[in-house]
């Protein structure tokens, strides 16, 4: 016991807060650097008035995605196939298919698309097999309400996000999609 | 600190097998359906058997302990793991019992390990071990009705077997959960029972046991024993887990871990499960690593498929592997200091690299600790250029400067000294008695690595020490898991410079996944040791069984035997060094 180890160790912590404060003083760049890799001085952003960047597969809660047509009328990519709600792990997916109202006969289109948020496990698993490119993950993952109950279970509607907010918040996943589409639609044409 | 590794013989299990065919003639036949292996023991030999085997052959490690219902078949199949600590393949014993009255001998005069197991197979199945000398349920609580893993239980507000639920899809609107009053609808009672004069047991049956190790006859000089529980809402608890400890002054006299307040009956749920959806709810078992949660599930899936995933999907794997157990270990350092008292400084430190290493996780798998990275036969995607450059400087320039100053900071430490050596010592004999796996193993020094002594993945092919110590105090447990993160830290290093291009899965990933009839046993190292997958296919889109050998539930076994005789802080110290994740204890 002769207190050397105690000295070295308070020896790092001085290190740590003199870096705190010094390194922001000279260094300008400093503060962009904060909770990266190359962080060396204090290693924390203020959130919620800076945040950090936001990854692109990052997941939370599903959305569905659908284009407007000529009449602005949402039209969705989901084809009521079911495949989400059978790979769902918590169960919280369930699907209407829509029916002609003359014929009768099932359309490929949802009636119905619930997704209950408060089961959601935001597992992915609903994107990932999804055949159609319909729904995806979103990235607002600022959603605490007051209430809880009856008003997490999301309609269709509140569900819905247009083609152009995937495009911005999946960017590379988006192109990469585009890209196979059009290689597949090649051959037809040719 | 390290040595050669243990590596495991070239001869199979069969050789053991035959000879306890001829040692015990009669009384142990082959397991003989297709897809299954061990042998099959009669209940009057299971003892003398296990006996025969730790003694004679020296298979000292009980690893795995369950139960399977076949259901409707009256029948509840025991499944026992063993190996040898020194190296040797698994070997497996069933044991076979009925569901009407099924009573059982414990194997807990030969394998102490087996406490927790048994209570749970106990609490779970309704076996009944003869001759465990604490038989209470070990997660559910004492008054609870029924045994649940049972095929034919249901439970409340019980929708169907398995998934997916017709019940919601396709006509089904459905209902929210919550909506159902919480007192009425969602509470059964067993018949003859009236809830109005029902007292409950107020953990008396704990209390008693404490208090029958009350030493008779000291009366030189009066002392006032006391019980005191630490938790289970209690910081140093790490999540909801409590221990009721006698105490005698300040000295231990017993303790009694008390676990399932965070109890779900996650193999239940993972039974109703198709293969693919248990991938994420292995994430929530030990929530600070849950990489190799999927890996151990993924392997032991892929066992039963036989398919091996491409060289690249290993590679990823590894790495992922690994950083999970440095973000693991830095946090369990953090950690104990802070059981220590030095509040949050260390703590904090630790948490800065393990947050770089979970954006890693985010930017690849999607979630910082839900990660559901991995696939059967592959991951989910690849590594993009960039995140992979952030790895390379993370482990590169980063990781190792960091993981000195940690050393520099607590190793010589003076009070960290005092507080930990010494404290909480199990032997290698007590270890490996306990069935302690992972750096409380290796603390005690046995060193035992399923990475090395049971390569997986590519792990044969890649350099790293086996890090032991000698005393199996919780100064060695933290110099262990420090050498546990600069040997990560080197395989990282490797991975990075032989990552080869490739596709990262075998055949299409399919939702779907058919799984061939058979058992599997999937073990990997995670970070608190061996965390094992124990997976029963019938060839249904569900598991028969699927069971988890939760390396935090084992190693809280030896609790008692390090806390006692103690003082009661250093209990707290000493949970802190197991470094317990409660979402994998309670399961």
């Amino acid at each position: 016991m002769n207190g050397k180890g105690l000295l070295k160790g308070l020896g790092l912590t001085f290190r740590h807060f003199f870096a705190t404060y010094l390194v922001d003083l000279f260094d300008k760049n400093a503060k962009k650097r904060r909770g990266t890799i190359d962080a060396d001085g204090l290693f924390t952003v203020q959130f919620p008035e800076e945040s950090l960047v936001i990854p692109e597969e990052f997941r939370v809660i599903p959305f569905l995605i659908y284009t407007l047509d000529e009449n602005n009328q949402r039209k969705y990519r989901c084809t009521a196939c079911g495949i989400c709600s059978k790979v769902c792990p918590t169960q919280c997916i369930w699907i209407t298919r829509k029916k002609d109202p003359e014929t009768g006969k099932p359309v490929t289109e949802s009636e119905e698309f619930y997704i209950d948020i408060d089961k959601c496990m935001n597992c992915g698993s609903c994107a990932e097999f999804c055949p159609f490119d319909a729904i995806k993950m979103d990235h607002n993952f600022k959603i605490a309400t007051y209430v809880r109950g009856e008003t997490h279970i999301l309609p269709k509607e509140k569900l819905g996000r247009p083609l152009e907010y995937y495009a911005k918040i999946r960017p590379n996943n988006y192109a990469a999609e585009e890209a196979e589409r059009a290689a597949k639609a090649q051959p037809a044409q040719v | 600190m390290s040595d050669s590794s243990i590596q495991i013989e070239p001869s199979s299990a069969d050789s053991t097998y035959n000879d306890l065919i001829a040692q015990f003639p009669g009384l142990i036949e082959m397991e003989t359906r297709p897809g299954f292996t061990g042998v099959v023991v009669s209940t009057v030999a299971i003892r003398k058997v296990m006996l025969y085997l730790k003694e004679q052959c020296g298979f000292d490690y009980l690893t795995s302990l369950t139960a399977v219902d076949d259901f409707p078949e009256d029948k509840i199949e025991l499944i026992y793991h063993l190996y040898k600590t020194t190296g040797s393949p698994i070997i497996e014993l069933k044991l076979f019992t009925t569901r009407e009255s099924p009573v059982v001998p414990s194997v807990m005069p030969v394998y102490p390990g087996a406490d927790f197991q048994e209570r749970e197979v106990w609490d779970l199945f309704g076996v009944h071990f003869e001759g465990h000398p604490d038989l209470r349920r070990l997660l559910l609580w004492e008054g609870f009705a029924g045994h649940p893993l049972r095929k034919d239980w249901k439970e409340p507000l019980f929708e169907e077997d398995v998934k997916p639920f017709k019940s919601r899809w396709p006509e089904g609107k459905g209902i929210h959960r919550e909506s159902l009053n919480p007192f009425n609808d969602n509470v059964q009672y067993p018949k003859e029972f009236d809830p109005n004069g029902f007292t409950p047991d107020n953990d008396e049956s704990v209390y008693k046991i404490l208090q029958s190790k009350i030493p008779a006859g000291s009366d030189d000089l009066k002392v006032e024993h006391m019980i005191v529980n630490l938790g289970p809402q209690h910081p140093s608890t790490h999540g909801v887990f409590r221990m009721a400890a006698l105490l005698e002054g300040e000295k231990v006299l017993a303790l009694k871990p008390v676990i399932g307040y965070m109890h779900r009956n996650h193999e239940k749920i993972g039974e109703r499960n198709t293969w693919l959806q248990n991938m994420p709810y292995t994430d929530r078992l030990d929530y600070l690593s849950s990489m190799s949660n999927n890996f151990g599930y993924a392997l032991a899936v892929e066992k039963l498929l036989g398919i091996q995933p491409p060289e690249r999907a290993e590679f990823l794997r590894v790495m992922m592997a690994e950083l999970t157990r440095i973000a693991s270990h830095a946090m369990a350092i953090g950690f104990l200091l802070n059981d220590l008292g030095a509040f949050f400084t260390p703590s904090l430190y630790a948490l800065e690299e393990r947050e770089l290493i979970l954006d890693i996780f985010e930017s690849v798998a999607g979630s910082r600790m839900m990660c559901n990275y991995f696939r059967f036969g592959g991951v989910v995607r690849d590594i993009t250029e960039a995140d992979f450059k952030q790895v390379k400087k993370l482990v590169e320039d980063r990781l190792p400067r960091k993981i000195d100053d940690i050393d520099l900071y607590l190793t010589e430490n003076e009070i960290v000294q005092a507080r930990c050596e010494g404290v909480g010592v199990l032997t290698a004999e007590e270890a490996i008695a306990f069935s302690e796996s992972g750096p409380m193993l290796r603390a005690s020094g046995v060193p035992y690595d399923i990475r090395k002594a049971d390569p997986y993945s590519i792990y044969d092919q890649l350099e790293f020490d086996v890090c032991y110590r000698q005393h199996g105090d919780v100064y060695d447990r933290y110099l262990v898991r420090l050498d546990e993160i600069r040997q990560s830290i080197r395989i990282l290093q490797q991975v990075i410079k032989y990552m080869p291009q490739g596709p990262i899965q075998t055949g299409k990933v399919q939702y779907a996944v058919r799984v061939p009839a058979g058992e599997a046993y999937g073990r990997v190292e995670g970070p608190r040791g061996e965390l094992g997958f124990y997976v029963v296919s019938d060839g249904k889109a569900n598991p028969k069984r699927y069971h988890v050998r939760a390396p935090s539930l084992m190693n809280c076994t030896g609790l008692e035997k390090m806390c006692v005789g103690g003082k009661i802080a250093d209990a707290v110290t000493i949970l802190g060094a197991v470094d317990v994740v409660l979402g994998e204890v309670d399961r």
